[in-house]
């Protein structure tokens, strides 16, 4: 009981070539960059844009192949899909709204209507049925939304950036209930964001595509400890290096060498995080073996953290406290000289 | 902000424009016979006249709403070649002298047209000189605006509401009965008012098609121009009907489509 996805087609500027696998009972996070193809991969799966080449299963059957030519049309597939702007029919009540997968895949009126006064009542809107989707607020929008997809109890839901049209101060409250129906829905689940946070909270298992392609797989704490792209990286906030690792030290492209703690060898990756990245306005004495001098491009309060990016050789971020910046006396554009420990570098193959 | 200075040139041409439609229409309040408006409004012919005239409209409002509809989701959805050349023929009456349309419709559909003289021969069909013929030629005239103004609402409405549908398990006829039509509601509301108000108002393409028989063919416009020359007074006060009419139209759509924006 499962999804199995291969996607090839070019649209516009992207090329789109990705397979995807989601197992009974899992919740996948599509993750990538705006423009990376997420959405297209939802609409491919939906059955609502053509592909060159690649099929579609669910539960074993064939929703699409193009090697045999055969499509299920999207009114015929058994999914729930909720779009990023919602598209609530603006003409119908919110109940007619929920009402409407429903009528569609041929209950009786009655039984509509019954059905879907019961899932407004699982998302908390029952008393908003006779209401006009203009007048509902964000998160509203979205749960009924939601409440409409999983209406017709499709085997498959996709939710196309669920979060995105929310303002921020709504956004954790909604992401708590929509979680909580994720974890109550039985059937497969596939969300697509471009807000780690979001998929991270949301997902069992990541899976992060850019341009088209997928670059990483794995739960959340696989990617973060392990970012496998500098999109990836940027996201959970790490410093990720590429080389060839020897003897203990990582070579870079640049031609400097990173003095690492471990046995790998071949093509590596090396994550450095921020808070192991020591900033120092003179040549650093002691044991650290990575040092280099640079230059302090921009300085960011976050919270009760500073970070600073540090143009150089190795551009590298750091982050500090307020305090020790005060004693820095560091300014933008300032001199500075960074350090970090061999056994703060985590290495894995490429 | 300033208010700008209009320049005097500017405001007499505007009002000369201005009282070239005005003044027409006083002309016609002023001259009315109001004592007669009765007399000449129950009149049988009038009566007649107007009752074709309504139902006549109507007809081919929801002719063209059956064809016309239709027509126009071809327009804005399917890509064919030809397209644009179909467009222009399907719309030409908007332009057409409606006389030139009442002389073609007599071509194809006459009892020696076209189509009409073998509709003729096999099934004993005519249609100029009947209360069809009047509702042909006001379909002929009067559709294009309905399939021009619907092309465009389709044109325009977010289609992703028809996905979503498809989503839902909806079928074609259920999209676009459920989502599609309700969606571009005002563009055909407006369509077919305006189409309406056309055929209403159809004089031309009805009397060289269809003729001018009381009771059968003789719509409102048509006993206007007869009344001229025997009982102008009569005349007067249909004229002030069709007006009012025309003036409840052009405010009812005034929102929708006439757009002061």
């Amino acid at each position: 009981m499962s999804l199995e996805a291969s996607v090839t087609l070019s649209l516009g500027p992207l090329d789109l070539d990705m397979a995807l696998e989601i197992n009974e009972g899992e919740v996948v996070a599509l993750l990538g960059p705006n423009g990376a193809g997420k959405t297209t991969l939802l609409r491919a799966i939906a059955g609502l844009i053509a592909f060159r080449s690649g099929r579609v299963l669910l539960d074993g059957a064939v929703l699409e192949d193009t090697s045999t030519r055969r499509y299920v049309p999207t009114e015929r597939r058994s999914i729930g899909f909720v779009f990023q702007d919602y598209l609530l029919f603006p003409h119908l009540n919110v109940l007619d709204n929920v009402a409407f997968g429903l009528r569609s895949r041929g209950a009786s009126p009655q039984a509509a209507v019954d059905s879907a006064q019961r899932w407004l009542e699982q998302v908390g809107l029952q008393s908003y049925a006779r209401s006009k989707p203009s007048e509902l607020s964000g998160g509203q929008r979205q749960r009924v939304a939601l409440a409409r997809a999983l209406a017709p109890n499709p085997r498959l839901l996709l939710l196309d950036e669920p979060l995105a049209a929310l303002d921020v101060t709504t956004r954790a409250e909604v992401r708590r209930d929509l979680k909580r129906h994720l974890l109550s829905f039985a059937g497969i689940r596939l969300v697509v964001t471009h807000d780690p946070l979001e998929a991270m909270a949301l997902a069992d298992r990541l899976v992060v595509m850019e341009r088209g392609h997928l670059v990483q797989t794995g739960t959340p704490a696989e990617v973060t400890e392990r970012p496998r792209s500098q999109y990836v990286a940027d996201l959970v906030g790490v410093n990720l290096l590429r080389g060839d690792a020897e003897r203990g030290s990582v070579r870079l492209a640049s031609g400097l060498t990173v003095a690492v703690a471990a046995a790998e060898t071949g093509e590596v990756f090396a994550v450095v995080h921020p808070r192991a990245v020591a900033i120092h306005r003179s040549h650093p004495e002691g044991s650290p073996r990575n040092v280099w001098p640079g230059r302090a491009s921009s300085i960011e309060l976050l919270g009760n953290r500073v970070r600073v990016r540090i143009d150089g050789d190795v551009p590298l971020v750091a982050e500090v406290t307020p305090a020790a910046l005060r004693d820095l006396h560091l300014v933008e554009g300032g001199d500075v000289w960074l350090s970090f420990k061999a056994t703060d570098v985590g290495v894995y193959p490429a | 902000m300033r208010r700008e200075r209009v320049p005097i040139v500017v405001t007499a041409l505007a009002a000369i424009g201005a009282a070239f439609f005005i003044l027409p229409l006083i002309g016609l309040l002023v001259r009315s016979p109001w004592g007669d408006a009765l007399a000449a409004l129950t009149a049988p012919e009038t009566v007649e006249a107007l009752k074709l005239s309504l139902i006549a409209s109507l007809s081919a409002t929801a002719v063209a709403l059956i064809l016309g509809v239709p027509l126009a989701w071809v327009y804005a959805r399917v890509e064919f070649p030809g397209r644009d050349l179909l467009r222009a023929l399907t719309t030409l009456p908007m332009v057409l002298p409606p006389v030139v349309g009442g002389i073609a419709l007599l071509l194809a559909f006459g009892r020696r047209g076209l189509l009409g003289a073998w509709l003729y021969s096999i099934f004993g069909i005519t249609f100029p000189f009947t209360t069809t013929g009047v509702v042909m030629a006001e379909t002929f005239v009067a559709m294009p605006f309905l399939i021009l103004s619907v092309e465009a609402g389709l044109r325009s409405m977010d289609r992703r509401y028809e996905e979503a549908a498809r989503a839902l398990g909806a079928n074609r006829w259920r999209v676009f009965t459920r989502v599609t039509l309700p969606l571009i509601a005002p563009s055909l509301f407006a369509g077919a008012v305006l189409c309406w108000a056309r055929a209403l108002g159809e004089f031309g393409a009805t009397i060289t098609f269809a003729g001018n028989f009381p009771g059968v063919t003789q719509t409102m416009p048509l006993a206007v121009y007869l009344l001229l020359e025997t009982n102008q007074e009569a005349s007067f006060i249909l004229s002030l009907v069709l007006l009012l009419v025309s003036l409840v139209v052009l405010v009812a759509l005034r929102d929708r489509w006439l757009g002061s924006a």
